[in-house]
C-alpha cells in the first residue's frame, strides 16, 4: 500500500512538470512580458520606460530561460522561468499585481470557500444518491419516467438562472436571507443557506441521473436476483446490496472532487460575494492578474492529481477485491 | 448501384452557385467570416454523411431508432428551426453605398456586414428607443422632462418612438390590440401551416398511390405515422407562435428593449447563431485530434500510448475552466498587441469567437481520446483485426478501414453530448469576462448585461428571461435529442463522469 502511494506520487511529478510548462509557455512565451506590460498600462502612449518599470516591480525583467549574465548556477536560477514557474513547486506563489502574498491570501480565503463548497457536496451527494433510489425503486414506471424528464430539464437550466433567480425570490421578494455578503464564525450561518441551496439544486439534475444509471446498472445483476429470491423486500434490496455495490462507481466521481473543494465554486461565490478563492480567482481573471491564475492553475492540478491518487486509494477500502501492490 | 453523392453533390453545388452568383444579381459584396467558413464545411459534412447513412441499411436503422422516439423528434424540429436561423445568421455581406461610384468608377460598399437574418429582422434592428423599455410598453422605462404644447414642463415618462406607436390611446386600447395582432398573426401562421401540410400530402399521396383523402386519413390513423404526427404537432405549434410573435414585432417590442434601446427580441434571435457556433465548431475542432490521437494510442501502444496518455493527463488535470481562462487571457493579449492583423472589429471579434471555440476544443477533447483509446484496446485484439493484421494489410488501413467506423458511435454520442454543456458555459464564461467578445451577441452577454439590473426598482427582468429561455430551449432540445441518440446507438454504453 505505502509503495503503491510513493509511486503514484512519483507519477504525478511529470505531470506536474507538463502542467508548469503549459503554464509557462501561455504566459510568457505566446506573450512577452513587453506584451503583458503594454496590456496593463494601456495599449496606446505608453513609454519604453514605463514599461521597464512594470517589469522590474513584478520581477519580469529577467531573460526567461537562460540568462547569459549571470555566473554559474545562476544562470539557470536567475531567470522568470525559475523564479515564477519552478518555484511553483515549493508551493512559493510569489505576489500579485497589488503586492499582496498569493500564498498568504490563499490560505486566508480557502476556509469561507471550504464553508460553501463542503456543505453543498455533502447534502448535495445525499439528495442525489437519495433521488436516484426514488427513481430507481419506481423503475419503469411513470414516476420514474418523469422522474428523467424532470432531471433533463434541471441539467438544462443554466447556473446563472439558479443563482439570479435564488437571489432574486429568496433574497429580494422574500426577504428571508440577505442577497450577499459574508461573516466570520457563526454569524456566516445565515449568508451560507441560500448559495448551499442553490449549489445543490443546481447539480441535483446531472448527479440524480447519473446515479440512477448506476443503480439500475446493479439492479440487473445476479446477486440483486438472489436477494430477491431470498425473500428479501425491495427496499431491504435496494439498500443492503445495490446501494452498497453502487458504492464503487460513485466513489470514481465523488472521491476526486474532495480535494478540489478548496477551490471553491467561481460562480456561487462570486455572485454572493463570499471572499473564498473562486471569487479570488475570477476578479484575477477580469483585472488579469496573471501571477494568481498562473498560481490557481498549478494549485488546481495538484489538488486533482491528489484526489486521483485518493480515489484509488478508497478503492481498497469498499472493495475488498481490488488490492494495490 | 445508385451513387449516394450524386443527389448531395448536387444540392451542394446548386447551393454554392447561388451564394457565388445571388449577390451579383442584388448588387452586394458577400463576406464570409472565418466562422462561416467552418458552418459552410460542415453543412456540407453534414449533408454527405446524411446521405451516406440513408444509403447504408446499417447505418439507417439506429437513426430510425432515434426518430421512433417522440420526445427526440419533438427536440429534432426545435433543433431544426434554432439551426435555419442559425444558418440565416451566418450569410454575410455588405450593402452598397447610395450613390457610391467613387472617382474610377468603382462601387462602394458600407462597412457594415449584414446577414440575411439582419435583413429579415430590419425593423427590429432599426427601430432602436432611448434606453430601458418593458415587453409590450408604450411608454419609456426612464422619466424624461417633456415639453407640453403650452410650452409648460412637466416629468413622465415618454412615449415610445416605435412601440406601440400607432395606438391614439395606447392605456385604453392595448390589450384588446395585441390581441387582436396576435390572433391575426396565429391566423397566418395556420394559413401556411394548412399550406405545408397540404404540399406534404399531396406528396405523400402520390409516393403512396392514394388520394389526397385517403392519405390524410392514413396519416391520421395509422401506427406507422404516429412519429410524423408528433414532429408535425410541433411544427405546427412552432409555426404559429412565431408567426404571432412575428406579427407583433412590427408593432411593439415583444421582449423589451436593453439598456441601449435595442429590442432584445432581435438580440435573443441574433445570439442563436454564436451559441450554435460554439456548440458545433468546438467539438469539429477537435475531433480530428481526439479520434486520431485515441485510436493511434490505442492501436499502436508502447510508447505512442504512453506521449499520448501523457498528454491528455496533462491537459486534463488542469481545471477546465481556469485552463480556459488561461489561454483565454493569453490570445487577449496578443490580440490586443497585433491590432494589425484584423481587418476590422468585426473581424475580431469573429477570430475571437474561433479562438474561443480553439481554446475550448483544446480543454474537451481528452475525454473523447480516453474513450476511443480504451474502445480500440479492446477491438485490436477482435479476430478481424487479426486477419487484417495476418494478410499484410498496412496499419492505415486497419486503422481507416476496421477501426474508425467501429468507434464512430461513440463519437457520435460525444460530440451530442458535448453541444448542451458547451452553449451552457458559454454564458458562464461570458460572465467570468472569458467568452466571446463584448460586441458579440450572445447569450451570455445578454445575462451579463442584464444582471445588474435586477436591483432597480422596477425589476428590469425581461432581457434576462429572453436571454434564458431562448438559451434553455435549445439546450433541452439538445439534450433530449442527446439521450436519444445514446439510447439508440449504445444502449450499453456507460458514460461514467459524465453523465
Amino acid at each position: 500500500m505505502f509503495a503503491y502511494i510513493v509511486r503514484r506520487i512519483l507519477y504525478a511529478i511529470p505531470i506536474l512538470i507538463g502542467v508548469n510548462l503549459l503554464t509557462f509557455s501561455l504566459f510568457f512565451l505566446v506573450n512577452s512580458p513587453d506584451d503583458m506590460a503594454r496590456m496593463h498600462l494601456g495599449v496606446k502612449r505608453v513609454t519604453v520606460e514605463a514599461i521597464d518599470k512594470w517589469k522590474q516591480e513584478r520581477g519580469y525583467d529577467r531573460p526567461l530561460l537562460y540568462n547569459a549574465g549571470a555566473k554559474g548556477l545562476a544562470a539557470l536560477t536567475d531567470t522568470i522561468f525559475f523564479d515564477k514557474s519552478v518555484s511553483l513547486f515549493a508551493f512559493d506563489f510569489g505576489s500579485a499585481d497589488d503586492g499582496r502574498d498569493i500564498g498568504f491570501d490563499i490560505s486566508q480565503r480557502m476556509w469561507p470557500s471550504l464553508a460553501i463548497a463542503v456543505p453543498i457536496f455533502i447534502v448535495g451527494i445525499l439528495v442525489n444518491i437519495t433521488f436516484a433510489m426514488l427513481l430507481a425503486f419506481f423503475r419503469a414506471t411513470y414516476i420514474d419516467i418523469w422522474g428523467v424528464v424532470l432531471c433533463v430539464v434541471l441539467m438544462s437550466i443554466s447556473a446563472l438562472f439558479y443563482i439570479i433567480g435564488g437571489q432574486f425570490l429568496i433574497g429580494k421578494l422574500l426577504h428571508l436571507v440577505p442577497i450577499s455578503g459574508y461573516d466570520t464564525g457563526l454569524s456566516a450561518i445565515k449568508f451560507l443557506i441560500l448559495p448551499v441551496i442553490i449549489g445543490i439544486i443546481g447539480g441535483v439534475g446531472a448527479g440524480s441521473r447519473w446515479y440512477r444509471t448506476i443503480f439500475l446498472e446493479e439492479i440487473n445483476r445476479d446477486y440483486v436476483r438472489t436477494a430477491r429470491a431470498k425473500g428479501l423486500s425491495e427496499l431491504a434490496v435496494l439498500f443492503r446490496h445495490v446501494l452498497k455495490n453502487a458504492m464503487i462507481p460513485i466513489l470514481t466521481g465523488a472521491v476526486v472532487v474532495i480535494p478540489t473543494l478548496f477551490m471553491g465554486s467561481l460562480l456561487i461565490e462570486s455572485f454572493f460575494g463570499i471572499p473564498g478563492l473562486g471569487s479570488y480567482t475570477i476578479d484575477a481573471i477580469r483585472n488579469q492578474d496573471f501571477a494568481i491564475v498562473r498560481a490557481m492553475v498549478f494549485l488546481g492540478s495538484v489538488l486533482y492529481i491528489f484526489g486521483l491518487i485518493l480515489t484509488d486509494i478508497s478503492y481498497t477500502l469498499v472493495d475488498p477485491r481490488i488490492r494495490l501492490d | 448501384m445508385k451513387k449516394f453523392w450524386f443527389l448531395p453533390l448536387l444540392l451542394v453545388c446548386g447551393m454554392t452557385a447561388l451564394l457565388v452568383l445571388l449577390p451579383g444579381l442584388l448588387g452586394v459584396k458577400p463576406v464570409v467570416l472565418w466562422t462561416d467558413r467552418f458552418i459552410y464545411l460542415l453543412v456540407v459534412a453534414v449533408i454527405f454523411l446524411t446521405a451516406y447513412i440513408r444509403h447504408k441499411p446499417h447505418l439507417r436503422l439506429p437513426w430510425r431508432h432515434v426518430l421512433n422516439n417522440r420526445r427526440a423528434l419533438v427536440a429534432v424540429v426545435i433543433l431544426c428551426a434554432y439551426v435555419c436561423i442559425g444558418l440565416l445568421d451566418s450569410i454575410h455581406y455588405r450593402q452598397p453605398l447610395q450613390g457610391g461610384n467613387a472617382h474610377n468608377g468603382e462601387k462602394l460598399y458600407s462597412v457594415e456586414v449584414f446577414s440575411v437574418l439582419d435583413t429579415l429582422l430590419s425593423h427590429l434592428r432599426e427601430r432602436t428607443e432611448k434606453t430601458y423599455s418593458a415587453p409590450f410598453a408604450y411608454q419609456l422605462y426612464a422619466k424624461e422632462t417633456l415639453s407640453a404644447s403650452d410650452g409648460s414642463q412637466y416629468r413622465d415618462y415618454p412615449r415610445l418612438k416605435y412601440g406601440a406607436a400607432h395606438l391614439q390611446d395606447p392605456a385604453g386600447q392595448r390589450g384588446q390590440d395585441i390581441l387582436f395582432k396576435a390572433l391575426l398573426g396565429a391566423g397566418q401562421g395556420l394559413i401556411i401551416f394548412a399550406v405545408f401540410m397540404l404540399v406534404m400530402l399531396a406528396y405523400l399521396a402520390r409516393r403512396q398511390l392514394l388520394s389526397l383523402k385517403h392519405a390524410w386519413r392514413h396519416c391520421r390513423h395509422n401506427d406507422s405515422m404516429a412519429g410524423l404526427r408528433v414532429a408535425l404537432f410541433t411544427l405546427a405549434v412552432l409555426i404559429i407562435l412565431s408567426s404571432a410573435i412575428w406579427k407583433l414585432s412590427f408593432f411593439y417590442h415583444v421582449f423589451g428593449t436593453d439598456k441601449v434601446g435595442q429590442d432584445v427580441l432581435y438580440l435573443a434571435l441574433k445570439s442563436i447563431r454564436t451559441g450554435l457556433v460554439i456548440g458545433t465548431l468546438t467539438t469539429m475542432i477537435m475531433l480530428p485530434f481526439a479520434i486520431l490521437l485515441g485510436i493511434m494510442a490505442g492501436y499502436f501502444r508502447g510508447w505512442v500510448d504512453d506521449l499520448i496518455q501523457y498528454i491528455y493527463t496533462t491537459l486534463s488535470s488542469v481545471p477546465g475552466i481556469l485552463l480556459i481562462a488561461a489561454a483565454v487571457l493569453s490570445i487577449q493579449v496578443y490580440m490586443a498587441n497585433h491590432p494589425e492583423l484584423f481587418e476590422s472589429v468585426r473581424d475580431q471579434a469573429d477570430l475571437k469567437l474561433l479562438a474561443l471555440c480553439v481554446v475550448l476544443g483544446i480543454t474537451s477533447w481528452t475525454g473523447l481520446c480516453r474513450l476511443l483509446r480504451g474502445e480500440t484496446l479492446k477491438l485490436r485484439e477482435m479476430d478481424y483485426i487479426q486477419a487484417a493484421t495476418a494478410f499484410g494489410v498496412g496499419h492505415f488501413t486497419i486503422i481507416g478501414r476496421h477501426l474508425l467506423p467501429n468507434v464512430l458511435h461513440i463519437v457520435l454520442i460525444m460530440v451530442v453530448l458535448d453541444f448542451s454543456g458547451l452553449v451552457l458555459a458559454e454564458a458562464v464564461l461570458s460572465y467570468v469576462g472569458v467568452g466571446v467578445d463584448p460586441s458579440t451577441i450572445s447569450w451570455g452577454n445578454m445575462i451579463n448585461g442584464a444582471r445588474l439590473e435586477l436591483a432597480r426598482e422596477p425589476i428590469v427582468w425581461w432581457s434576462l428571461v429572453a436571454a434564458f429561455v431562448f438559451m434553455f430551449t435549445l439546450v433541452l432540445a439538445a439534450n433530449l435529442f442527446s439521450d436519444a441518440v445514446r439510447d439508440a446507438f449504445d444502449p450499453r454504453l456507460s458514460m461514467r463522469g459524465k453523465a
